[in-house]
Order: structure tokens, then sequence, then C-alpha cells
């Protein structure tokens, strides 16, 4: 059990059942849409952005305790920093989840509950896929993202 | 024998399902793989319905042909190549027996159920399916039993019309005569789904269709290793099976023609062994079965699956199905009387194959947690995408039932399941 309490941790629950900044942004000007053809996982992020600056960010969708909790906090980490800050982070967290981390995970705050995540390769993909969505958005796509 | 495998006797014996003569315990030592333990508990291997898992006389039959009869067939005038034609030969016949065909021409070896069905949809559908024609499917193909016939609809400006289920999972039968009347060129329907379970009355849908001439594809991947198939009884035109799924090996399956509707059909594939001989200007086609079977061929994949055939035989189909049916009712009965768990596909008749959800909580996640009590389940859309969306569901877990599961495993999900909802209370 020690592995799975280590991936769901609390507040990982805690933010799957209850998702911050889960609904429609009315003011968005970037929106990108992400899907995990696997499972089914589909996200869709909106983007408020002011010149550089994510002035505002939220996600709808469905999926896997993991990727809820994931976007959710994704988008407290994210909110008021510049799309370079975003992207940094994004790596960080990248590296964290696959266990290329080498024990940093000061660089990624709150975010490093997700750091058991390393131990179950197959949900990598569930917890990045908000992260892939949101840089999209930021790249301005069209397309949906897609994790395959 | 692995380092972390363990020794069967060390197990807690077996709740048998009362079967006359069909020792469950006996027959999980046939299976190596079965004997190991994964993440620090007994691997209690419930995703049948993907891929099924290989006795010792299957695993046996192949390394044999690779230690002592390797050879290509068809070829040679040496003895191993004459030994491997004959081997070859010989598995032909035990799929047509395992079918109860009339002819052995008939039987096609393929890579898989899914290439039968784009052989069909490829070589049949072509000739027969033009602009403005039907191809009519059910709404619980697995997408195997889709995409081909809309690859083809595309290409020929065909239609593809899709019968519809009811909330238990089953053929609505009464839309049948309504989507025949504008007489599709063929019909296919899976002879049990995969996602849900259902046992389709697939006699009565060929005998509707044949009263109008429209003949009928059966895919029958996931009723091979749980029923006993008669083609002619069914008078099915078209039958395909993998031989993954039934104990044999990966990369072989058949398709199986009535003997009229493959001579008239063109080639699939061309190459060497589907000939009879090559010019610039024009080839002549080999005689059935080989016309459809260019290349070299899965010749070990064939052995090995006449080796399942015959593994299968002999524990008997109808002890097997008996077993199985035992599974359901006990874990269906488990898993209905749990809190929050609902199940996927109510259908009157099914084969063992339980797919559930746990309220509040994603398949995905269920998948993670009984993985680490060593249950291995599917999760997800189990490539039937059209039954989710009818279902208005991302996904589900998937219990799927062997002739080698026992209560004891049913016993063992039923814990993991409680598991789940411990992680997640």
């Amino acid at each position: 059990m020690s592995d799975l309490r280590e991936l769901y941790q609390d507040v990982i629950l805690e933010h799957s059942k209850a998702p911050r900044n889960y609904r429609e942004l009315p003011k968005a000007n970037h929106k990108a849409e992400g899907y995990n053809p696997l499972c089914g996982d589909h996200f869709t992020v909106y983007l408020n952005l002011e010149g550089d600056k994510i002035q505002d960010v939220s996600f709808q969708g469905s999926g896997c305790a993991i990727s809820k909790a994931s976007a959710s906090m994704m988008t407290q980490s994210v909110k008021g920093k510049s799309k370079e800050e975003a992207k940094k982070l994004f790596e960080q967290f990248h590296e964290l989840v696959t266990g290329q981390a080498n024990g940093n995970r000061e660089s990624v705050g709150k975010l490093a509950v997700f750091a058991g995540v390393s131990e179950f390769p197959v949900r990598v993909k569930c917890a990045t896929l908000a992260w892939h969505t949101l840089q999209a958005a930021l790249e301005g796509k069209q397309e949906s993202v897609s994790t395959e | 024998m692995a380092a972390n495998s363990v020794p069967l006797e060390f197990h807690t014996p077996i709740a048998g399902t009362n079967i006359p003569g069909y020792d469950v315990e006996k027959i999980r030592r046939d299976f190596p793989i079965l004997q190991q333990q994964v993440h620090g508990h007994p691997l209690v291997y419930l995703d049948n319905a993907a891929t099924s898992q290989k006795p010792r006389a299957v695993i046996d039959a192949i390394s044999r042909y690779y230690e002592r009869g390797n050879a290509n067939i068809h070829r040679g005038v040496h003895y191993l190549s004459e030994h491997a034609t004959a081997e070859h030969e010989a598995a032909r016949r035990t799929v047509q027996r395992f079918l109860n065909a009339a002819d052995k021409r008939e039987i096609i070896f393929v890579r898989s159920a899914t290439e039968a069905v784009n052989l069909v949809a490829q070589s049949y559908g072509r000739t027969h399916v033009g602009a403005g024609d039907e191809v009519l499917i059910t709404a619980m193909e697995h997408h195997s039993n889709i995409v081909p016939w809309q690859i083809l609809c595309e290409e020929k400006g065909a239609q593809l019309r899709v019968l519809p289920i009811n909330e238990r999972g089953e053929l609505r039968m009464d839309e049948l005569p309504k989507l025949l009347t504008s007489k599709p060129k063929l019909l296919a329907v899976t002879h049990i789904s995969n996602a849900l379970g259902t046992i389709n009355p697939v006699r009565q849908i060929v005998e509707v269709a044949h009263s109008r001439d429209i003949p009928v594809l059966i895919d029958g991947a996931q009723a091979a290793p749980h029923l006993k198939i008669d083609v002619q009884k069914l008078d099915a035109d078209f039958y395909v099976f993998s031989g993954h799924k039934v104990y044999g090996p990966t990369g072989i399956g058949v398709l199986y023609g009535k003997l009229a509707l493959l001579e008239a059909m063109p080639p699939y594939q061309g190459g060497g062994d589907m000939i009879r001989s090559v010019t610039f200007e024009k080839t002549l086609y080999n005689d059935l079965p080989y016309k459809f079977e260019a290349g070299t061929p899965d010749i070990a994949g064939a052995i090995g699956l006449a080796a399942a055939l015959k593994y299968v035989e002999g524990l008997g189909i109808d002890n097997i199905a008996a077993h199985e049916h035992d599974l359901l009712v006990y874990g269906t009965e488990a898993l209905s009387a749990m809190d929050g768990v609902r199940i996927i596909g109510t259908a009157a008749q099914k084969a063992a194959v339980i797919s559930f959800l746990i309220e509040g909580i994603h398949p995905h996640d269920i998948g993670t947690i009984l993985d680490r009590e060593g249950i291995a389940v599917r999760t997800g859309h189990h490539c039937a995408q059209p039954v989710m969306q009818f279902f208005r569901i991302p996904a589900t877990a998937r219990a799927s039932f062997a002739l080698y599961n026992t209560r004891q495993e049913i016993d063992a999900l039923i814990e993991g399941i409680e598991k789940v909802k411990e992680v997640f209370a």
C-alpha cells in the first residue's frame, strides 16, 4: 500500500474530488483541448493571457484522479506566471513525475505531491495531460493535443 | 521458473466450481505464467478478453517446432520442409474440426481476427459494395469490426448503418428487419461483445439476413475461447477469430469463409505462395486456401494455435463454458452486492465478462490499485468507443474470466475493490 499512498496522497484525492478553477473562462483568449485516447481522459484548458502574463486560467473535462488533480493544481501554480515561467515549471514537473528530478522537489512547490507518479510509469500521461494542453493553449495551437 | 515464482502448493486451496471432472487446480498447473507473484501477491489474471495465457502444451509445441522442425513450407523437397508443410496443414485440419467447417480449403490463416475482417472488407467488400450501397454492423462492435467497413464505405461512397443496442447491452433485434429492407451488401456482427459480454443470437441473425440473401460475417474473437462454434449450423458466410484469445500465440488468426464465396473473391495480398505461375504479363493465382496466404506464413503460430485448440477440446468446450458460467454468476452476485458498484452490460445471455464502475472513482484508478494487489483487469474503452458513448461513460473496468480462473480469484477481486474504495474514502 505504501507506494499507493505515495501516489494517492490526500492532497491529490482532495483536488480530484473538488477541483479548483473548474469552469469555463468567459474572458478566455486562448483555449486548447487535450485527449488521452487510451483511457478517454479529456480536458479543455482556458487561458486569459495579457501580454506575456497568465492573468487567469481554468479547465473542464473528465479524467482519473491523477489527471484531474494535476489539472486543478496546475491552474493554481501557473496563475500570474509568465509564459516562460509556466513552461519552465512544466519541464520541472515532467522531470519530477518521470523520476528525473534527482531529489530536487523544491522548485515545483506544492506540485511535489506528484512525485509518487514516477513509480507508476503508465500514469505519467495522466499527470501531464493538462500540462500538455496548457502548453498548446500558450502556443495558440488550434488542434487538440493527444498524449499518443 | 522465475525467481519470484511460487509453487502452487503454497497457495491456499482453490474453490472449485463443481463441474464434474473439471479440476481447476490441476488445470492451473498447465499454465506456467499463473504460478508467479505480482507486487508480492499471487497473480490474479482477469484480463482474458484482451488476451489469454498459454498452456505448457502450446509453449512446447512452438519450441519443438523451432528446435526440431523449422523450415519454409511448400518449397523444398527436403525432409524438414516436407515435415513443416505437413504440420502446417495438420494445423489447418485442427482448425477445420474446431469450427466444424465442411472443407479445409475454407480455413485461411491470417495474422488476427482484425486482419481477417480487413481481408473480407478489401476482397469481398470491394467487389460487392458500390456507391449508394450499405454495409450493416452493430452498435457493440469492436473497432476492428467497424473501421475496416468505414474505410470500404468511404472509398466506395457507400453508407455504414448500425443496428442499435438497448440499456442491457443487447442488440435491438426488433430493428433488424427494418435495417435489412434497404438490402445491405453485408452484415457484420460480433458473436460475443468484448466490452459487455453479451452473447448475440447469431444463428437467428444469419437466418433473417439470409432470407433476404444478405451474407453475414461473424466476429468470433471473444466466442472461440468460450463457446462451441459450428459454422455449418450457424450457416455463417464468414467467421473470424484470433489465436491468442483462445490460449494460442499472438500473430495468428483464422478466416473461415464458405468455399463458393472465397473462390469468387480476388486475392487480398500478392506475393509468394499465393500464385500458380508468374510472368510479367499475367499471374495465375493459386487454389484455396493459398490464394489468400501470400508470403511465408506464421508456421509456428499455426502449430501453436492447433496445440491450443486441442487443449481446449481436451478439456471440453462445454465443460469450460459451464465453469466460466459459474464464475460469471458468482462474480455478478458478489459485485452487485457491493455499495457503489454498477455493472455495465446485463444481457440475459452473457459470457464471463463483467464490465463495472465504482461510483466517484475513475476506472483508471481502479486498475492501478488492483494491480498493486496482483489483480490484472482491463480499464478503458476496450476498443469499443461507441459502446461507451451509448452508456455515456468514458471507460469501464473489466474483469474477464477464462478456463483457469477460480471463485477464490473473484474473492480477491472483491477484496481489491474494497481496497480501492478505502484509498478513495
